[in-house]
C-alpha cells in the first residue's frame, strides 16, 4: 500500500522501538484529545499542559505524589501483565485490590494477631483476600467456561458492594461521629512513610520485588514456560500437556494476590482505615489495564508504565486545585489513553518505508531498479 | 506505448513476463524470470517452496511490483499497481487462503467489489449468472447458501467463480490442492480444462508432480528464483522433473531394510469416539503396530482418522475401548500420560498444534520435554540445556535457522516440521503417531521425512502413519489399515496392496 511516497507494508514481529513510537504517539494523540476538554472547560490546552506539568514534574514536592500513585499501579498492573501473558483478561483487579484492603482491615482491627507481626500478617491476609478474589472466576472459567471478563468485572460491583455494606454497617467505626468508617488503624498496623511524603515504602518494595519475580518466573521457571505457552497458543499447550487449570489458577493467585497487596498499601498506608470503596481505590485496578497494555507483556517495562499512570494521577490533583477541573477528568484521561492504545495496535503490524519517486510514467528498467533497491528499510 | 504488431510476426502469446526480477532484502525472489503463457493452456509453475513461484503471480497480480523485467499481455506492455488493475486487465487469482465473509452467501460474497451491479440486493442479480458459469465448467455451488456450511472445495469454487464472474481470462490458481483431497482434485482438474477448452489460460501453481503430468499442458520449472526450463507436459516425465526443481536425482521408494517383529507398540481394541459435534466418529476400531513396523491409514478425510490420533495421543477422550501403548494401558490418560508412556505425536496442523509461532526456535525444540532433566532442575529452566539441545537438533535435523533464538513462526513450513521431527523423534520414542507428516512440503523436506521415519523404523520404533496422500502410504507402510466411515475396511499387508483395492476400501466396498 503506498500513501504518495511513503510505502506501508506489513510485519509480523514489531521491534521495541517501533513499539515505544507507536505507543507514544498513542499517548499524544489521547493528550490532544484530552486538550478539547479543557478548552471546553474555558481553559486554554496549552496552559493547562504547562500547569500540569509544573505542578508534578517539576515541583519536588508534588513528585512523591506521582510515586505513591504509581505504587498500587504497578502491584496491580504486574499482576495483570502475567494474567494476560496467560491470556486470561482479568478485568477484575479493581475488586481485588477491596478484598486485600478489606482483608488487612480485618487484621488491623478485628484480629486477635499480636502487635509485633502485624504488618505481615496484613499483607498475608491482603494477599490471599486479592488472590481469592481472583481463582474464583478462574475456576469459573475452567469448569464451566464462564467468560472472564464478564465474571472478573461483575467481582468488582460484589466488592465494591462488599465494603460499602461494612462501612456502614458492622464494621462502622464508634468513633466516627456518623461517618462510613471504620475506626482509624493502630500504630502498630500503619505502613512506615518516607518522611515528609506519602510514600509507604514496604509496599513500594513489594512492587518491584514482584515485577522482577514476575519477569524471573516468566523467563527462567517451567510454570513460566507453561504460562507462556499457555496464553501464546492453548492448541499447543493441549498437545504438549500442560494442565491449563494448574496454569491459570498460579496465574491468578499472583495476579490477585497482588492487586490484594495493593489494597493493603491503600489503607495501611494512606487512609489508616477502611472507607468508601470509591475512596480506597480512586480507580487504580482499571488504570492498571492500561499499565499493563502499555508494558506490553514485560513485568520491567510496568515500573515504568505505572510511574507515567501515576503522574496522570497525580495531575489530577492538580487539575482539580490549580484549575477548578473536576477530580474525575483523570478518569477521562485514562479512557481516552486506553482507546487510543487499544486503536494503535494495528499499527505495530505494518511498517513505514520512505520511497519517493514510483509515481509517474513507468520507469525503465534501470530506474526501477535504482529506485527500488533494498535500503533505507524499517 | 508502442502497440502496433508489425504484420508478418506471429500473434504474440497471451501473457508475457519478460525477465521478471524482485527482491527482498537479502534476496532474489526472481532472477529475471521469463514465462510466456498461451490462451487455452494449463501452464504449471513447478518448483520448490521458496523457488519464487508465488512471488512472480503476485508481481503478476499487482500485490508486488517487480524491480526489473516488464509484463505484456498480447504483445503491449501493461503496468499492474493493485490487483484492481489486475482484475481490470483479465487477470485473476485464487489465493491460497480463501478471502471470503462466512456469514454471507455465496452470491453475496460474489458480489463484493464487483461493478456494475444494482445498489439494492445485487445478489439477486447476480445468482442466475453464477448458475450460469457453474453449469458451464462444472462449478456446481448454491448461490444461497452461507460459505460457512461449504467444505473447502466447495469454497474453492466460489473463488474460482468470483474471478470469472469479473472477466478473468487468466486465473492464477496458487497451490490450489492442498486443501483439497485426491478425489477433489480430481474435480478441480476437471475445472481447470473446461476453463482452456474455453479459450482462458490457467496457471497452476504446485510442487506435486503427479498433478502437473495429470492436468498442465506446458510446465516452467523454477529453482531459486530462476527458470530452469519451460517443457510440453507430454515430454516431461516425474524423473526428469524433480531433478530439474531439486537440482540433484530424487529417491522416490527409499530404501527399506526388513525389520524383525520386536513387539507391540501399539493395541487399540473396540475403539469408539465422538467428533466434535458429538457424532460418533470410531466406530469399533482395532489394529496393532508392532515395534519395527510402519502401519499407514488410508482413508478420506474425515472418516476418524483425525479423531483416531487424538484418542491414542490423550487428546480426545475414548467412549468405549481400550488403547496399551508398549502394554501399558493409556486409555483416556492426558496427552503428558501418553507422552511419558513413549509416544511422540507429529501433529496434524502442524503451525495451529505443532509449535508455538511467539517462542523461539530452541524453546519449541523442547516444548514437550521442558518438564524433563536436563531442561529443567527443579521448578528452573535450565537454559544452558536447551541452548546446548537446540544447536545439536539444528545440526542433526538440517533445521535452517539463523539463530536458535529465532521465533518459530519465522521459519518455512518445512524447517517447522523438521523442528517438531526433530523434537519428537530425538527421545528414541517406542511409538510415533504421524498425522500428514509431510502435507504442503516440498519434495527435498518430504523425502527427509520418508528418511527419518524410516530411520526410527529401523531402530525398533512402531509407527502410525496416517496420510492422505495414497502413494505416501504405499510406499512406507508395512502394513495398511483403511478407515471408511468410523471403521476399519480391512487391513492390508503391503506386499499385496495396491492402489485399485485400497482406493474400493477407502469407498467403503469390501471386495
Amino acid at each position: 500500500m503506498r500513501l504518495g511516497p511513503l510505502v506501508f507494508e506489513r510485519r509480523s514481529a514489531p521491534p521495541w522501538s517501533w513499539t515505544l513510537v507507536v505507543s507514544l504517539v498513542a499517548v499524544a494523540i489521547a493528550l490532544a484529545m484530552a486538550g478539547v476538554i479543557f478548552w471546553s472547560h474555558g481553559v486554554s490546552p496549552l496552559r493547562a499542559y504547562g500547569v500540569i506539568f509544573s505542578g508534578t514534574l517539576f515541583n519536588a514536592r508534588a513528585l512523591p505524589e506521582i510515586v505513591r500513585n504509581a505504587i498500587p499501579l504497578l502491584l496491580a498492573g504486574v499482576g495483570l501483565v502475567l494474567a494476560f501473558r496467560a491470556l486470561f483478561w482479568n478485568i477484575g483487579a479493581e475488586g481485588q485490590i477491596l478484598l486485600g484492603a478489606t482483608a488487612a482491615t480485618w487484621v488491623a482491627l478485628f484480629s486477635p494477631i499480636p502487635d509485633r507481626v502485624k504488618l505481615p500478617a496484613m499483607f498475608i491476609a491482603g494477599f490471599i483476600g486479592g488472590a481469592v478474589w481472583g481463582v474464583i472466576p478462574a475456576l469459573l472459567k475452567l469448569r464451566f467456561a464462564v467468560n472472564e471478563v464478564i465474571s472478573t468485572l461483575m467481582m468488582n460491583y460484589i466488592a465494591l458492594y462488599l465494603v460499602s455494606g461494612l462501612v456502614h454497617g458492622p464494621w462502622k467505626g464508634p468513633e466516627m461521629r456518623g461517618f462510613a468508617f471504620t475506626n482509624a488503624f493502630p500504630d502498630t498496623a500503619r505502613i512506615p512513610m518516607i518522611a515528609d511524603t506519602r510514600i509507604h515504602w514496604p509496599t513500594l518494595l513489594l512492587g518491584l520485588a514482584l515485577a522482577a519475580g514476575v519477569a524471573y518466573l516468566l523467563a527462567r521457571t517451567r510454570a513460566g514456560f507453561e504460562i507462556r505457552v499457555q496464553g501464546e497458543n492453548p492448541e499447543a499447550a493441549r498437545y504438549a500437556g500442560i494442565d491449563p487449570l494448574r496454569t491459570t489458577l498460579l496465574v491468578m493467585v499472583i495476579a490477585g494476590g497482588a492487586a490484594g497487596l495493593a489494597g493493603v498499601g491503600e489503607v495501611g498506608g494512606i487512609h489508616h482505615r477502611l472507607l468508601d470503596p470509591t475512596q480506597i481505590s480512586l480507580g487504580f485496578g482499571y488504570a492498571a489495564i492500561i499499565v499493563a497494555w502499555l508494558a506490553r507483556g514485560s513485568p520491567l517495562a510496568a515500573i515504568g508504565t505505572a510511574l507515567f499512570l501515576g503522574l496522570i494521577f497525580a495531575s489530577g490533583d492538580v487539575m482539580r486545585v490549580a484549575l477548578q477541573m473536576p477530580a474525575r477528568v483523570t478518569d477521562v484521561f485514562n479512557g481516552l489513553i486506553l482507546f487510543c492504545l487499544i486503536g494503535s495496535e494495528r499499527a505495530l503490524y505494518w511498517r513505514v518505508r520512505w520511497a519517493p519517486g514510483r509515481a509517474g510514467p513507468v520507469p525503465t528498467r534501470a530506474e526501477a531498479v535504482a529506485s527500488e533497491t533494498p535500503g533505507g528499510d524499517q | 506505448m508502442p502497440s502496433a504488431q508489425p504484420p508478418d510476426r506471429p500473434a504474440p502469446p497471451l501473457l508475457l513476463l519478460k525477465e521478471i526480477t524482485k527482491q527482498f532484502p537479502g534476496v532474489v525472489a526472481n532472477d529475471r524470470v521469463t514465462v510466456e503463457v498461451r490462451a487455452g493452456e494449463v501452464h504449471a509453475l513447478l518448483g520448490e517452496n521458496g523457488a519464487g513461484k508465488t512471488t512472480l503471480v503476485k508481481v503478476l497480480y499487482g500485490i508486488h511490483q517487480p524491480d526489473g523485467g516488464e509484463i505484456l499481455l498480447r504483445g503491449k506492455p501493461v503496468r499492474i499497481r493493485a490487483p484492481r488493475d489486475a482484475l481490470h486487465l483479465g487477470v485473476g487469482m485464487v489465493p491460497q487462503h480463501f478471502l471470503l465473509v462466512r456469514r454471507h452467501t455465496v452470491a453475496e460474497n460474489i458480489c463484493l467489489g464487483l461493478s456494475g451491479t444494482r445498489a439494492l440486493f445485487p445478489s439477486r442479480q447476480v445468482e442466475r449468472r453464477i448458475r450460469e458459469l457453474g453449469d458451464r465448467y462444472g462449478l456446481g455451488v448454491d448461490p444461497r447458501a452461507p460459505v460457512w456450511s461449504l467444505s473447502i472445495s466447495e469454497q474453492q469454487r466460489v473463488e474460482i467463480l468470483k474471478a470469472l464472474l469479473r472477466g478473468a481470462e487468466i486465473l492464477i490458481l496458487d497451490e490450489p490442492t492442498s486443501v483439497l483431497t485426491p478425489q477433489e482434485a480430481q474435480g478441480l482438474f476437471a475445472v481447470m480444462r473446461r476453463m482452456t477448452e474455453e479459450g482462458h489460460a490457467v496457471i497452476f501453481i504446485t510442487h506435486k508432480l503427479d498433478e502437473v503430468l495429470a492436468v498442465a499442458d506446458r510446465i516452467t520449472v523454477l529453482r531459486k528464483g530462476r527458470v530452469v526450463d519451460t517443457l510440453p507436459a507430454r515430454a516431461a516425465d516425474k524423473r526428469t522433473l524433480a531433478r530439474m526443481m531439486v537440482g540433484r536425482d530424487v529417491e522416490f521408494r527409499p530404501a527399506r531394510a526388513p525389520t524383525a517383529p520386536q513387539g507391540e507398540a501399539l493395541r487399540v481394541e473396540d475403539l469408539w469416539a465422538q467428533n466434535d459435534r458429538g457424532l460418533p466418529a470410531l466406530r469399533g476400531v482395532s489394529f496393532t503396530v508392532q515395534r519395527g513396523e510402519i502401519v499407514g491409514v488410508a482413508g478420506v478425510a474425515g472418516n476418524g482418522q483425525r479423531e483416531q490420533v487424538e484418542v491414542i495421543t490423550g487428546l480426545r477422550r475414548a467412549t468405549r475401548g481400550r488403547v496399551w501403548v508398549l502394554g501399558q494401558d493409556v486409555t483416556n490418560g492426558n496427552a503428558r500420560a501418553v507422552l511419558e508412556a513413549g509416544v511422540a505425536h507429529i501433529p496434524e496442523e502442524r503451525l495451529r498444534a505443532g509449535i508455538v509461532g511467539a517462542m523461539s526456535v530452541a524453546e519449541n525444540l523442547v516444548l514437550r520435554r521442558y518438564r524433563y532433566a536436563p531442561f529443567s532442575r527443579g521448578p528452573l529452566l535450565n537454559p544452558s540445556a536447551i541452548a546446548g539441545f537446540a544447536q545439536r537438533m539444528i545440526a542433526a535435523y538440517s533445521i535452517a535457522t539463523p539463530s536458535p533464538r529465532l521465533p518459530a513462526r519465522a521459519l518455512s513450513g518445512g524447517n517447522i516440521q523438521r523442528l517438531i521431527l526433530a523434537r519428537e523423534l530425538s527421545g528414541e520414542p517406542a511409538l510415533v503417531v504421524a498425522a500428514h507428516p509431510t502435507s504442503g512440503l516440498d519434495i527435498s523436506a518430504t523425502e527427509q521425512i520418508h528418511m527419518l521415519l524410516l530411520r526410527r523404523r529401523e531402530e525398533g520404533a512402531g509407527i502410525l502413519l496416517v496420510s492422505e496422500d495414497l502413494d505416501e502410504v504405499l510406499t512406507l507402510s508395512d502394513r495398511i489399515v483403511v478407515m471408511f466411515g468410523g471403521e476399519v475396511m480391512g487391513i492390508v499387508p503391503a506386499a499385496e496392496a495396491d492402489r485399485e483395492r485400497i482406493g474400493l476400501l477407502m469407498t467403503g466396498q469390501r471386495p
